[in-house]
């Protein structure tokens, strides 16, 4: 990501430090994840000091400071889930993707992330991949449509 | 569109949009909630292509909405004005729908609702039982408007409220009409939302704040989201008149980051109300000024608590912090801010409109109004209702929610996630009310309600919540950081079978001690869930431990 695309977010929120949640999730919408040379250039022109900024993205769970596969798998572990077989569902990806929760496959077409409700309770275990649930699809089906 | 500048100008707007409507026309509203979507993807595109190839384009409408709660039947379709409604419907429906119902004047039969116990059917949504059985206050309207259009809740009498508030009303008269209709926060507590905004009103400091909460992170809970996504003008309506009452001229929606819908619903709400002279500099003529700004959760379970909310707000790490002074009195940048999550704001436009006397008829004698509840789980439907408070929680799981399904019995009904609370099937006939709940520990929460079915462990889905929360834990107190996590060890080693004589006295003295010492209610109410099922179901805990058996035979190192 250059300059110029960091500076055209910043500005959207007049360089305002007490932004830098937003200029973080709009850089991560655009370049999937946040490099640390970007950090630090965000850090500089807001003028928040590198420090805070590192805690906002490490500590915020979407924020991703290795970059992410090209298709996002997120898998969901809320209670409506998981009386319906999230964990199951979980082990069969993992199996599927050979990767763990938080980490990309070496080709980057896949990396997996566990979380909370999307609402969506009533599709449960649900599962998406890049945003879209997938219902009424077994996962190696669902897995194919995006290799 | 011009800008609206007086209550008449706002009430010519509406019968213009009305004048220019032919109430005959056909309308198909399509559900695009969270459920349906995932289901019927493509299908308004659908709709339209096939409007077209039967020359139809322009002559009927086809209109995305909000949920229409009853999620586990969807994908819904309903066409207006005579209200067919279809269940369940898929992309391969569409040719038939527009070939037999718009073209023909014929019912799909076979899309039709069946009444799984009487076998009774039913052409028209509100013929439903599930919907007829509602008080749908709130949601009502979701079905009936396109949540991008402002002129389709402006037709249904939207802004009125806020109409009457700003020219007919002093702030003092506004904050007095919610006092009186005794409106309780629907986040969680149950506080009385007059109180805290006559706290926020009186505070010294000059500037104030107004936040809509719709973090909505407990797990299970998505009927804010359910609303504000179908309505967000309706929320928007309630936080106007409310930073109105309480003085406030900036206000903040902080909601989840990972709903495109509700984004983009939220942000072109914001913005056709600005054009409309809803928002922003002198509000309709009336001289008053409101501005608002969205920020988001980003995936982090404690954001919801208020301090930490409002840390999130700051642009810095959401930890809670200590609330001895109420953020009512020094909140967002230590000035006062008056934090009401989504349904509670909703509620505020009818309460104006309305009067306080009419919404006190609704509801018991301390929790008026109605409630969205979703619920999940081991239940065949499910889905959001919104019934008035002192409906049974048989009504709920049996009526609405349709029993349990594979012909197994209840076991327990949850309520609140995490942090919430279960009740054994023995207590199904209390009354939704805030506090004849919380006496019995099983506080409403956010009205998440999950149906638990005999296969169910206890001591399992405790074990799960303490998880949940220790993950979700921000680690900066010591009682809730280590406490939870020392619970949950000691609640794996039980459904590990290695558990030991004096774990629950262990677990009980522990949860006095994160009950009592932990910094925000994450912590303090950690405890609750487990609290309750040793209350209820303790003899499943000791069958674990002394008897290294699961009696719901789930545990699977005890089978």
């Amino acid at each position: 990501m250059d300059n110029a695309a960091i500076d055209h977010i910043i500005n959207k929120y007049q360089g305002q430090a007490r932004f830098l949640i937003q200029i973080l999730m709009e850089i991560q919408e655009e370049n999937r994840w946040l490099p640390r040379e970007v950090l630090k250039t965000v850090s500089e022109k807001l003028d928040v000091s590198f420090r805070q900024v590192m805690r906002i993205a490490t500590m915020y769970k979407t924020f991703s400071l290795v970059p992410k596969g090209h298709n996002e798998i997120h898998i969901c572990m809320g209670n409506a889930c998981h009386v319906r077989g999230a964990e199951r569902l979980l082990k069969e990806v993992q199996e599927l993707t050979g990767i763990k929760p938080g980490e990309t496959d070496s080709d980057g077409k896949f990396s997996l992330e566990i979380g909370c409700c999307r609402g969506n309770c009533c599709s449960g275990p649900v599962m998406e991949i890049g945003g879209k649930t997938q219902d009424k699809m077994s996962p190696a089906e669902a897995l194919k449509n995006y290799e | 569109m011009a800008r609206i500048n007086s209550a008449a100008e706002l009430e010519e707007r509406r019968l213009g949009i009305l004048s220019k409507r032919d109430p005959n026309k056909l309308c198909i509203a399509v559900c695009n909630g969270n459920g349906c979507s995932g289901r019927n993807e493509g299908i308004i595109s659908v709709f339209t292509e096939e409007l077209g190839k039967q020359s139809l384009d322009g002559k009927v409408d086809v209109r995305a909405t909000g949920c229409h709660g009853f999620c586990e039947k969807g994908p819904f379709v309903v066409i207006y004005p005579e209200e067919i409604c279809y269940t369940g419907v898929t992309l391969e429906d569409v040719p038939e729908i527009v070939a037999q119902t718009v073209v023909g004047n014929q019912v799909v039969d076979r899309l039709v609702y069946t009444d799984p116990a009487t076998g009774e059917k039913a052409v028209r949504q509100s013929d439903i039982p599930y919907y007829k059985n509602q008080t749908r206050l709130l949601m009502g309207n979701n079905p009936m408007i396109n949540p991008k259009d402002i002129d389709e809740y402006l037709a249904l009498g939207g802004y009125a409220g806020l109409s009457k508030a700003l020219f007919e009303m002093t702030p003092e008269q506004v904050l007095e009409e919610i006092k009186k209709a005794n409106l309780r926060g629907r986040g969680g507590g149950g506080f009385p939302a007059g109180s805290k905004w006559e706290t926020t009103r009186n505070a010294p400091e000059k500037v104030k704040y107004v936040i809509v909460n719709g973090h909505e992170g407990e797990p299970g809970a998505f009927m804010d989201r359910a609303l504000f996504t179908g309505n967000p003008h309706l929320v928007l309506e309630g936080l106007i008149i409310g930073a109105y009452a309480i003085g406030s001229h900036l206000g903040f929606i902080y909601t989840r980051h990972d709903s495109p819908e509700l984004l983009a619903n939220i942000r072109t709400a914001l913005k056709q109300a600005e054009e409309y002279g809803l928002l922003g500099k002198d509000i309709m003529g009336s001289g008053f000024d409101f501005e608002v700004e969205v920020h988001f959760d980003i995936g982090i379970f404690v954001s919801g608590e208020s301090s930490a909310l409002m840390r999130s707000i700051e642009g810095k790490a959401p930890e809670p912090t200590p609330k001895y002074i109420r953020t009512s009195v020094s909140g967002i940048w230590g000035k006062p801010s008056n934090l009401n999550n989504i349904e509670t704001w909703a509620n505020v436009p009818q309460i104006i409109s309305k009067g306080s006397e009419w919404y006190s008829t609704i509801g018991t004698e301390r929790s008026k109004g109605t409630k969205l509840i979703s619920f999940f789980g081991n239940v065949c439907n499910t889905g959001v209702v919104e019934v008035p408070f002192g409906t049974s929680l048989k009504e709920i799981v049996y009526g609405f929610g349709g029993g349990i399904p594979n012909g197994k019995k209840l076991k327990a009904v949850h309520f609140g996630g995490a942090m919430g609370g279960s009740l054994p099937a023995s207590m199904i006939d209390t009354p939704l009310d805030f506090d004849g709940l919380a006496k019995v520990g099983a506080q409403i929460g956010a009205g998440a309600l999950m149906v638990l079915d005999e296969d169910t462990c206890m001591v399992d889905l405790a074990r799960f919540f303490m998880k949940f929360l220790s993950e979700e834990s921000c680690g900066k107190c010591v009682p809730c950081r280590e406490g939870v996590r020392q619970m949950l060890n000691i609640l794996t080693n039980i459904t590990e079978g290695k558990g030991k004589e004096g774990d629950i006295e262990l677990l009980e003295e522990i949860s006095e001690v994160v009950g009592e010492a932990a910094l925000c209610s994450l912590g303090r109410t950690a405890p609750a869930p487990l609290l309750g099922m040793l209350n209820y179901f303790r003899d499943e805990f000791e069958a674990h431990i002394k008897e290294k058996r699961c009696p719901a035979h789930f545990c699977k190192n005890l089978q």
